[in-house]
């Protein structure tokens, strides 16, 4: 494997190190930079101003504070209830159904469920976001107050009621990522071997029990996974809140998040202060990271 | 088996009663299973489904009879929506931009995990960590910077750019999975072939590439449905020119000013227009799709 190595090696990797390092790296290296300089516009340079733009935002800033709480709900809820209903049907789906002699199966039509519920997650976000404006929307021509509002109920104003925007955002965000976990718990919950709930059924474990007590114990590494991902995409909720939510992050910053936060600095030209913002993201993010990872490390079960 | 049971039964004669309650159990359970099933079923499909209906039908109908079957198929609304409100270049525009990156990201993603896993040279590890680093980062960090460095390089608002960065941003996830799939792969396979005179590029494209299909796949679909879903990169880097657009900023565009103008049956078919062909391709390979997207969860 000698001949000719280095030429190839260098060749293999100069063209992505090179789009990797200009695109990607030099852009964040730079970013922590920006942050530490007051910039306007296009039209004035940069000015060295220090940790201006982190005391503005920590001491100043009522928007941010309301951004990382919504942040703060989202990482708590998403992942939460998410969970919660995809470990609910990946049960149904894996060892609901009827069991011969120990022999677990999946409830009748597990396969199309697991179709069907899977789908949201490949439609993008932004049109998932058009698709509810219109099932929210606050008249007859909602999918859901259009059926209210002929019952002669009131309708029900999803996106608008201050109290009611995040919520119907946390809804949506389920409702698309329900689907992956149930796939991906099913796969989990696949690889248990079929002689433990044979031993739990044995012994007259009932459906629940043999859940708490077999399946999730064993599931654990899968549902650190689940938690870590879900809790990335609670950090980003980006593009829901920008085409879901009315008026930036509305009403009145009821929705706002962080990513958000970043976006309107920057649509600003307030580039030292997007940057600012950019780097606390980061923090954020790293540190929920390894906190999870350090909370949720124990020894695997082996089996 | 049988013999245990035997041995277990008078041992514990109260388990005959658990049983027989727990068998009650798994009917209720089941029952109430069933049911959330079929809710959760219908909380997918019926969204879509009434989009597919209500595009057919004229704002009159749309606020009138909501809930019913369109009295006209009103093709119209698609001959507007793809031309007047241009879903149909967003759309290629996404198709042309997700063909290129996705195509890039894999090739270069792989030429890049390959050397990275099968050949020891100084610096491989330092590299492999800056790849793997990018994982880490929010891509909102960079978005101030990376404006700047596309419009240096003349290429803000083109496709060349916007594809670029796409592959430059897809890379860490792909050299990530394709570096851990590359290395499971035998290595006489390789040594073979070095005997036999084969060049080390010739190696990768011939015998290591298609040796690594099922891992490509996996990925690839992972990348494009990443890609096409990408929603902040466009808007900072192609926004200000709308022929420019891909779908998902057309999409977010068009829900504005559908509210503007009133034109409720041309949004709803302009959503059709960018989910049905979802549907389709979900429904041919959604096997492939489930195991590639959570593949990387997987590991």
């Amino acid at each position: 494997m000698r001949h000719g190595k280095y030429p190839f090696i260098v060749g293999f990797l100069f063209a992505p190190v090179t789009l990797y390092v200009v695109f990607v790296i030099w852009p964040y290296l730079q970013a922590f930079y920006i942050s530490l300089n007051a910039w306007r516009g296009f039209a004035v340079p940069p000015r060295w101003v220090g940790f201006d733009n982190f005391s503005r935002m920590l001491f100043e800033d009522d928007r941010f504070w309301r951004a990382v709480w919504h942040n703060g709900i989202l990482l708590i809820t998403l992942p939460l209830i998410t969970i919660a209903i995809a470990l609910f049907f990946a049960f149904l789906l894996s060892v609901g159904g009827k069991s011969k002699g120990g022999d677990m199966a999946g409830i009748w039509g597990s396969k199309f469920y697991r179709v069907v519920f899977f789908f949201p997650q490949v439609l993008a976000v932004p049109i998932i976001a058009v698709l509810f404006q219109t099932v929210y929307r606050p008249n007859e021509s909602g999918l859901i107050n259009g059926v209210l509002m002929k019952l002669g109920l009131d309708p029900v104003l999803f996106m608008i009621k201050p109290n009611l925007a995040l919520p119907s955002i946390i809804a949506v965000l389920v409702w698309q990522a329900v689907g992956f976990y149930v796939v991906l718990f099913s796969a989990g919950m696949g690889s248990i071997p079929k002689d433990l709930y044979e031993a739990a059924e044995l012994d007259g474990a009932s459906r629940p029990r043999m859940f708490f007590n077999v399946t999730l114990p064993l599931l654990r590494d899968t549902l650190q996974v689940a938690w870590v991902y879900l809790g990335i995409a609670a950090f980003d909720a980006f593009a829901i809140v920008n085409v879901l939510a009315i008026a930036d992050g509305g009403p009145d910053g009821a929705t706002t998040v962080v990513a958000l936060e970043i976006y309107r600095a920057y649509g600003k030209n307030d580039f030292g202060y997007a940057s600012a913002l950019g780097v606390a993201l980061f923090f954020l993010t790293i540190t929920f990271a390894a906190l999870t990872l350090r909370v949720t490390k124990r020894e695997a079960i082996e089996y | 088996m049988t013999t245990s049971l035997k041995k277990a039964a008078p041992a514990r004669p109260k388990h005959v009663r658990g049983r027989k309650s727990a068998k009650s159990d798994i009917r209720l359970f089941n029952g109430l299973g069933q049911l959330a099933l079929v809710v959760w079923a219908l909380l997918v499909i019926i969204p879509i489904l009434w989009v597919f209906l209500a595009s057919f039908k004229n704002t009159t109908e749309i606020f009138s009879s909501p809930w019913t079957i369109p009295a006209d198929l009103r093709w119209e609304n698609y001959s507007r929506a793809w031309t007047k409100a241009r879903v149909g270049d967003y759309f290629l525009n996404s198709v042309w931009v997700v063909a290129w990156s996705t195509f890039g990201t894999m090739l270069l993603g792989s030429m890049a995990a390959y050397v990275l896993a099968r050949y020891e040279f100084w610096g491989r590890r330092a590299l492999y960590f800056l790849f793997v680093a990018g994982l880490a980062f929010p891509t909102f960090l960079a978005i101030v910077p990376l404006f700047f460095v596309v419009k240096q390089l003349g290429l803000l608002n083109t496709h060349t750019g916007l594809i670029l960065v796409y592959i430059a941003y897809s890379l860490p996830f792909t050299v990530f999975f394709l570096c851990a799939f590359f290395r499971t792969l035998p290595t006489s396979v390789a040594e073979a072939g070095i005997i036999d005179g084969c060049s080390h590029t010739s190696l990768f494209f011939r015998v290591m590439l298609p040796m690594a299909k099922p891992g490509m796949i996996s990925v690839a679909i992972f990348n494009i449905i990443g890609q096409w879903a990408q929603y902040l990169l466009p808007l900072v880097l192609v926004g200000g020119n709308q022929d420019k657009w891909v779908l998902t900023q057309g999409i977010a565009q068009i829900s504005v000013t559908a509210g503007y103008e009133a034109d409720w049956s041309g949004l709803f078919a302009a959503l059709t227009i960018s989910i049905l062909p979802m549907i389709i391709v979900y429904g041919i390979f959604q096997r492939q799709i489930q195991s590639g997207l959570t593949a990387g969860a997987v590991k």
